[in-house]
C-alpha cells in the first residue's frame, strides 16, 4: 500500500469517527519498500488539493522522512519547486508500506498490514 | 473496445469469477454517456480542447479518487486504472480497492498490476514513432493499494469521488455465517499459507453474491453511508438485478436528506430474459 493511502485511511471503528485523533492513523513497526515510478510534476501538483497536509506531515515524520513545510505550497508553487516535487513523489508514491501496523490513537485498535494488504476488519465485538 | 484485465491467477475456488455482472460494469463505465458524465465532472481539462502538450492548467479540485468495494477479482478495478485515459480523459486518476477476502485483496493487486503493463505495452506500440514524450502518454491511473474492511468502514469521510460497487445482490434467506474455523488474516499467516477449508472457502464465496432480504441488506447498508463516504461531487455506480426491486430502490435514494440525491439507471443488460435481469445505477447529488 503506497503511502498516499494513509491519507485516505481511518479508523473503521464508528465511535472513532467523529474524533479528530483517528486520523491519521500511525503506522508502527512499518517494513517499507521501494518502487521507481516515473515522477509526473502535473500529477502531484493535481493531487495536493487532495492531500491533508496536517496529517501528511505526522506519517512523513512518523516513517521517519525528512521534515516536510509546515505549511503546503501552492499548486504554483509547487510546479515551480521541482525539489519538493521529487521528495512528494518519493514519498506518496514510491514508498510502499509492506508489513507493520496502523494504529488509531483514539481507540488504540491495530489494524495489521501484511503483504502489503492492511486489515480493517473489526473484530465482533468492535462492530 | 478496451480490453478486459487478465484474471487467469485469480484462484475462483474461493474468490468471485468475472461474470455477466462484473463486465456490464466494464462496459456501462466505459460507453459513451458515461464517459462523457466523469470526463466533464472529473478531467482537469474538460473544457473542450484536450491538449495533451506539457503543462496543463493545475485542477483546483484536484486528482479524483476511485474506489471499488467487493473487488473481487479485481477485474473492475483493473479496467478503470488501466484505461483511466478513456475512462475518465486522463490519467490522473487516484484508484483503491475494499474487500473483505484476504484472496480477493491480493489477486486485485495482481490484476491491477498485469492490466497497467498491458496498458503501457500497448501505449509504448501506438507511441512508438514519437518516444520523447512517451512519460507523459502514460495511459493508466496510479493504484494506492487494495485493504480488507467492510465496505467503506476504512475510508475517510468526504473522499471518495468515483465509488463501484458490483454487490452481493442474490436474495437469500440469510447472511453468510463466518464458520468457526475461518480465521480472517488466514491466507497471511506464513504456517498455512495456501490451506483452506471447504467451509473457509464456501463462506469466503457466499460473501460475494448472498445478499440476505430481496438481495439488498449489503447494498442498503452501503447506499446508507453514501452521503458519509462521498465528496460533493462523487458518484456511485451500484449494481442492482431484478430482484432487488430496482426502481423501488431508486425511489429511495431519491428520497433520501430530503431529496438532493439523484439515482439513474446508466447501464442494463435487458437481452437476458432470466431471473437475473442486471442493472447499473448511478448515484449524485445533482440540482434536479
Amino acid at each position: 500500500m503506497k503511502v498516499l493511502s494513509l491519507n485516505f485511511l481511518t479508523c473503521a471503528v464508528k465511535a472513532c469517527k467523529s474524533s479528530s485523533s483517528s486520523y491519521p492513523l500511525h503506522p508502527r513497526d512499518a517494513e517499507l519498500v521501494q518502487d521507481e515510478i516515473e515522477v509526473n510534476p502535473d500529477m502531484l501538483v493535481n493531487v495536493l488539493p487532495r492531500l491533508d497536509w496536517a496529517a501528511l506531515r505526522t506519517t512523513s515524520s512518523e516513517l521517519g522522512f525528512p521534515p516536510l513545510p509546515e505549511q503546503p505550497p501552492t499548486q504554483e508553487e509547487l510546479r515551480a519547486d521541482d525539489k519538493l516535487v521529487r521528495d512528494l513523489h518519493h514519498l506518496l508514491l514510491e514508498t510502499q508500506i509492506s508489513e507493520g501496523k496502523l494504529v488509531c490513537a483514539n481507540c488504540g485498535h491495530e489494524y495489521a498490514v501484511k503483504e502489503g494488504i492492511a486489515n480493517f476488519l473489526l473484530p465482533s465485538h468492535l462492530v | 473496445m478496451l480490453p478486459t484485465p487478465d484474471t487467469s491467477h485469480v484462484p475462483y475456488e474461493r474468490v468471485y469469477e468475472p461474470a455477466e455482472d462484473s463486465f456490464l460494469l466494464l462496459d456501462t463505465l466505459s460507453s459513451p454517456s458515461e464517459t462523457q458524465f466523469l470526463h466533464e465532472t472529473f478531467s482537469p481539462t474538460s473544457s473542450s480542447s484536450s491538449s495533451s502538450s506539457s503543462s496543463s492548467p493545475p485542477s483546483k479540485a484536484g486528482i479524483p479518487f476511485v474506489v471499488e468495494v467487493g473487488t473481487g477479482s479485481g477485474v473492475v478495478l483493473a479496467f478503470i486504472t488501466a484505461h483511466a485515459k478513456a475512462i475518465f480523459g486522463t490519467n490522473q486518476v487516484l484508484t483503491a480497492g475494499v474487500d473483505m477476502n484476504a484472496f480477493a485483496c491480493r489477486a486485485t493487486v495482481t490484476t491491477v498490476a498485469k492490466a497497467q503493463a498491458d496498458a503501457l505495452a500497448e501505449a509504448a506500440g501506438t507511441n512508438s514513432g514519437n518516444s520523447s514524450d512517451y512519460g507523459k502518454q502514460v495511459p493508466h491511473g496510479m493504484y494506492l493499494g487494495s485493504v480488507m474492511g467492510d465496505l467503506t468502514a476504512p475510508l475517510k469521510p468526504n473522499s471518495v469521488d468515483v465509488l463501484v460497487f458490483n454487490p452481493p445482490y442474490v436474495p437469500t434467506s440469510e447472511m453468510p455465517n463466518r464458520p468457526d474455523t475461518f480465521k480472517e488474516d488466514f491466507p497471511f499467516s506464513s504456517s498455512s499459507s495456501n490451506k483452506t477449508s471447504f467451509d473457509d472457502d464456501s463462506y469466503l464465496l457466499a460473501l460475494s453474491y448472498a445478499g440476505g432480504a430481496d438481495g439488498m441488506e449489503t447494498t442498503d447498508r452501503l447506499i446508507a453511508g453514501l452521503h458519509e463516504v462521498l465528496s460533493p461531487r462523487g458518484c456511485a455506480y451500484v449494481l442492482l438485478c431484478a430482484q432487488n426491486k430496482p426502481e423501488l430502490v431508486k425511489e429511495r435514494i431519491r428520497r433520501m436528506e430530503g431529496g438532493v440525491w439523484r439515482a439513474e439507471t446508466v447501464g442494463s443488460s435487458g437481452k437476458t430474459a432470466g431471473w437475473e435481469k442486471l442493472q447499473i445505477v448511478r448515484i449524485w447529488r445533482g440540482s434536479a
